[in-house]
């Protein structure tokens, strides 16, 4: 069914579904019926919004009863002794046990004095585009061709075979976000992928997960671009943040004209149609007839790679992901997505949040931080420990655990025991469960996958991990991941512990020596 | 907070006393790093900055109380190697003293001379926990990083309280890459100098110049080599370890320090056989580089377990994340080292490479660096009460709190800059 039509803006995306392409050169085609020749209707000019779909099938998984744990269900709350149901790769059942009917005959954990939790999401990963080894052969992260590079995409410099991979998924880690770096502006789309061993991309990707775009403010373009000659004098633009924000005014404004031509397209290409489709020539046998005839169907913009992400954007399809540390920034940030109508997903590194948390959570902007991370730069000069509990006490605030490092990524859990305990001395009242929102919840919520994982809720995929003790703890490990309700990771089984190809016959085989 | 505020400032303001008459802690649960191991309701009495007994009898007569019951009583945190107080803002170079990549010098360079105690990162990891640490500068164009110090966290003018204590090198990849291109150039500059140095001055030249060092580098180089100052070497993989302890054949009176270590499981008895302490960051696990193909979370537990004594520290987070080694040592006894060796890679082991035995123990007669923590010492929810630094309790105050209570409350009526508490 190749001529199936999209239509440009789709109403919703539907990734993964289908991924039909026509040619903008077709403008028209034709079709025989019954042997008669007949003049075909033109078709609509449209481009597949997922030319790279998700491969990903869930590893094969069992029924499954985890029983007697600690159960943080992700929303905030904690059930003692209670259990989580899984079944066909969803969680079917979490509370207490009594209350669940359960399958005879089918396989139980008896997790008694182990916690089990949502699995953990981290929203800003560099894995397999700054993968391990980091030679020089491997920096695929950042385009630094110039400061807008919206129309690059993550997924097409993620290898698969990093071995953070598998330290991620070892630290209870089940789904990430792989970004581009920061060095741009527009640093291009991130993909949302399930933190599984694949041989290609597409067989790690998140199915029906948004596209994300990378953006960044501050220090990082302006030396990139502006000192990036040599790193003494102006290399081009942007040289300084007013150029930063007027490059992304620049972008967006490109961005709004492109909509509107093709918004402009798509109204009068329906209008076209509706003539076209006059009761005449509904029949399929409509009369040579000049009169009757509809005229040419309108022509088609060009398309524009970088554009198109920037337009998903403005449609609403593709969520921003803003790298940004400084308070007076975000808020600047802030004020440029409503002029040109769209919205921040999230703020990135936000190592100043806490200065700000109201205006974030007014704008419901969540704070993806770092536990402690501060004074490499100028821009992180001011960063406190109390960052995450600080965004997390504003009303309505949203505050993630992030690691946007390959050894940080695997130990999120105590990234976030650190603020936690820092925010409860400062008399910010949070318990452990509510935290855990940091590192599941929240980060679905702002990659738009909350309805698919994040939280222990029948329905959602059975992304869980069963943790050696209390996952606050340092000397607690992850004992058991699961994703889709397969065993991504067993402590306990080696048999359950995938290795990289890079690593294979390597002397540490993959930590597993 | 606000308590622990009023709490703190008492016990600074008490501070000037401690030298009057005798302190006891008493009640907690005391960590020694000594034979008397942990001692639970014990009794720390402190006089004149020196531990005057550690027990567990009760405080003598006179002696300021203070009461840690339910606390954790400790050595002060050692940082075997960072870099507080050599950079402000990492990415700014003017406030960036920790390499010298254009100086013509090597081992003539002292991080000592570069310390600024004003340094925000100071208060910032005493607060912590850490009193004590190594200032170790990496190398800049060259394979050697110049001498280390040692440093208490008092931010004050006098903190440097030993110089000249250790010397940086590299070999490994780094040292390749500085040498010329291989490790084969890296190993025969560093013999070459260690033979000059060996020589200064009777084998120069006329005109003051060796093989490879002038005379002013020679005579730095020397304590190094004549085992009276320790060579700190920073390698990775296992071929590279057993390289470099080939010296101590060569060299049999120089002092060795392992830095990195990351595949030092493979070759743990020949680097306990060979005595050389070493320095690890137990969470490097990532085969970053193919020195470091076999990097484990169980490095520093196997090191431990074969007999290798072994610190902590991360030289990646040494300037502003120095406090970063309570976190080490905890996931290290995730990985299967003991909590006691592991509490010791932050406290007594560091103090013994440098050869402070007064430091890193509660002992009689040690100096009275005593930290009070709410909990176990390695938890990641754990911080201390009170941090003493030879005797003298000090402020649990940084520019980070500062910044905390400024923007704790946002819904006030002035703008945030006049708030100054």
């Amino acid at each position: 069914m190749n001529w199936r039509l999209h239509v440009l803006p789709a109403v919703a995306l539907a990734l993964g579904a289908c991924a039909t392409t026509t040619e903008p050169s077709a403008k028209t085609s034709t079709s025989a019926a019954a042997g008669q020749p007949v003049k075909a209707l033109a078709v609509r000019v449209s481009y597949p919004k997922d030319p790279f779909p998700s491969t990903y099938k869930p590893m094969p998984s069992e029924v499954v009863l985890i029983r007697n744990a600690t159960v943080f269900d992700g929303l905030g709350g904690e059930i003692t002794n209670g259990a989580v149901l899984i079944q066909n790769g969803k969680i079917v059942a979490v509370g207490a046990e009594a209350s669940m009917t359960v399958p005879a005959g089918i396989k139980t954990i008896d997790a008694s004095g182990r916690w089990v939790t949502p699995g953990i999401i981290d929203i800003h990963s560099h894995l397999g585009v700054y993968p391990s080894p980091g030679i020089s052969a491997h920096q695929d992260g950042n385009e630094i061709s110039g400061p807008v590079t919206a129309e690059v995409w993550a997924e097409h410099g993620l290898w698969p075979q990093d071995p953070g991979f598998t330290r991620a998924m070892a630290g209870g880690i089940t789904a990430m976000e792989i970004l581009p770096g920061s060095a741009n502006l527009f640093g291009g789309r991130g993909v949302i992928i399930k933190a599984v061993p694949a041989r290609t991309a597409q067989g790690m990707k998140f199915p029906g997960a948004p596209y994300t775009l990378k953006m960044a403010c501050g220090e990082n373009p302006k030396r990139v671009y502006g000192y990036g000659n040599g790193g003494n004098g102006p290399g081009g633009k942007p040289y300084s943040r007013m150029g930063n924000v007027a490059g992304y005014r620049e972008a967006w404004q490109s961005a709004t004209e492109y909509k509107r031509k093709w918004d402009k397209y798509n109204a009068d290409f329906d209008v076209w149609e509706k003539e076209s489709k006059s009761p005449k020539a509904k029949d399929g046998r409509k009369q040579d007839d000049q009169d009757d005839k509809p005229g040419d169907p309108p022509d088609a913009p060009d398309r524009n790679l970088q554009l198109d992400t920037m337009m998903g954007v403005l449609n609403g399809e593709i969520l921003v992901q803003q790298h940004c540390y400084r308070a007076d920034e975000m808020a600047q940030i802030i004020d440029v997505a409503k002029e040109f109508g769209y919205h921040v997903s999230a703020f990135h590194h936000g190592v100043e949040a806490y200065k700000i948390a109201d205006l974030l959570a007014a704008n419901g902007i969540c704070g993806a931080l770092w536990a402690d991370w501060w004074g490499f730069k100028a821009e992180a000069y001011d960063g406190i420990r109390e960052n995450l509990p600080m965004v997390h006490k504003a009303k309505g605030g949203c505050a993630i655990v992030h690691s946007d490092d390959a050894n940080g990524i695997q130990r999120l859990n105590q990234e976030a025991a650190k603020a936690l305990a820092d925010g409860l001395k400062a008399g910010i009242k949070i318990s452990k469960p509510e935290a855990w929102t940091w590192l599941s919840r929240n980060p679905a919520k702002a990659l738009g996958i909350l309805d698919k994982t994040g939280t222990l809720e029948p329905g959602k995929g059975a992304d869980v991990v069963i943790w050696s003790g209390d996952p606050f703890s340092v000397f607690t490990r992850a004992d058991l991941v699961f994703v889709d309700g397969a065993v991504t990771w067993n402590r306990q089984d080696a048999n359950s512990q995938p290795v990289m190809d890079f690593e294979l016959g390597q002397p540490g085989e993959g930590d597993r020596k | 907070m606000i308590g622990k505020l009023l709490v703190a400032a008492t016990l600074f303001a008490a501070a000037p006393c401690a030298f009057a008459q005798a302190i006891a802690i008493t009640g907690g649960r005391i960590v020694t790093n000594t034979s008397q191991d942990v001692i639970e309701n014990g009794t720390v009495v402190i006089t004149n900055g020196r531990i005057v007994s550690v027990g567990p009898g009760s405080a003598p007569a006179g002696a300021t109380i203070v009461d840690a019951n339910g606390k954790w009583v400790t050595p002060g945190l050692f940082a075997a190697l960072s870099r507080i107080g050599l950079a402000e803002v990492d990415s700014e170079d003017s406030t960036n003293n920790i390499s010298a990549g254009r100086s013509k010098f090597q081992a003539s360079l002292r991080a000592a001379d570069s310390f600024d105690p004003d340094n925000t990162a100071i208060a910032v990891s005493r607060i912590e926990g850490v009193t004590r640490v190594a200032l170790v500068d990496p190398a800049g164009d060259g394979l050697l990083g110049g001498y280390g110090a040692l440093a208490d966290t008092t931010g004050s003018f006098n903190s440097i309280f030993a110089r000249d204590v250790v010397m940086y090198a590299e070999l490994g990849e780094g040292g390749a890459a500085s040498a010329g291109g291989s490790r084969s150039a890296a190993w025969t500059w560093l013999t070459t100098a260690i033979d000059d140095a060996k020589v200064y001055p009777r084998g120069f030249t006329e005109d003051g110049e060796g093989d490879l060092l002038s005379s002013k580098e020679a005579l730095a180089f020397k304590p190094v080599v004549e085992g009276r100052v320790p060579l700190m070497i920073e390698v990775h993989s296992a071929a590279d370890i057993l390289q470099v302890l080939t010296l101590r054949q060569r060299e049999p009176r120089m002092k060795l320090i392992l830095l990195g270590a990351t595949e030092g499981w493979r070759v743990a008895d020949q680097i306990a056989a060979a005595s050389v302490p070493v320095i690890v960051n137990p969470l490097t696990n990532l085969p970053d580089r193919f020195e470091q193909l076999a990097a484990t979370l169980e490095n520093a537990g196997r090191l431990s377990k074969a007999g290798v004594k072994v610190a902590i520290a991360d030289p990646n987070e040494a300037t502003h994340n120095t406090r970063f080694i309570q976190q080490l040592a905890g996931n290290a006894v995730a990985n299967g080292m003991s909590w006691a060796d592991a509490f010791a890679a932050i406290t007594s082991v560091p103090a013994s490479i440098y050869g402070r035995t007064d430091l890193g123990s509660l002992k009689s007669g040690a100096i009275a660096d005593v930290v009070i923590w709410d909990g176990d010492p390695l938890e990641l929810m754990s911080s201390p009460d009170a941090v003493y630094i030879a005797g003298v309790s000090t402020p649990m105050v940084s520019r980070q709190t500062k910044l905390r209570d400024r923007y704790l409350n946002l819904d006030e009526n002035k703008p945030q800059a006049y708030e100054r508490q």
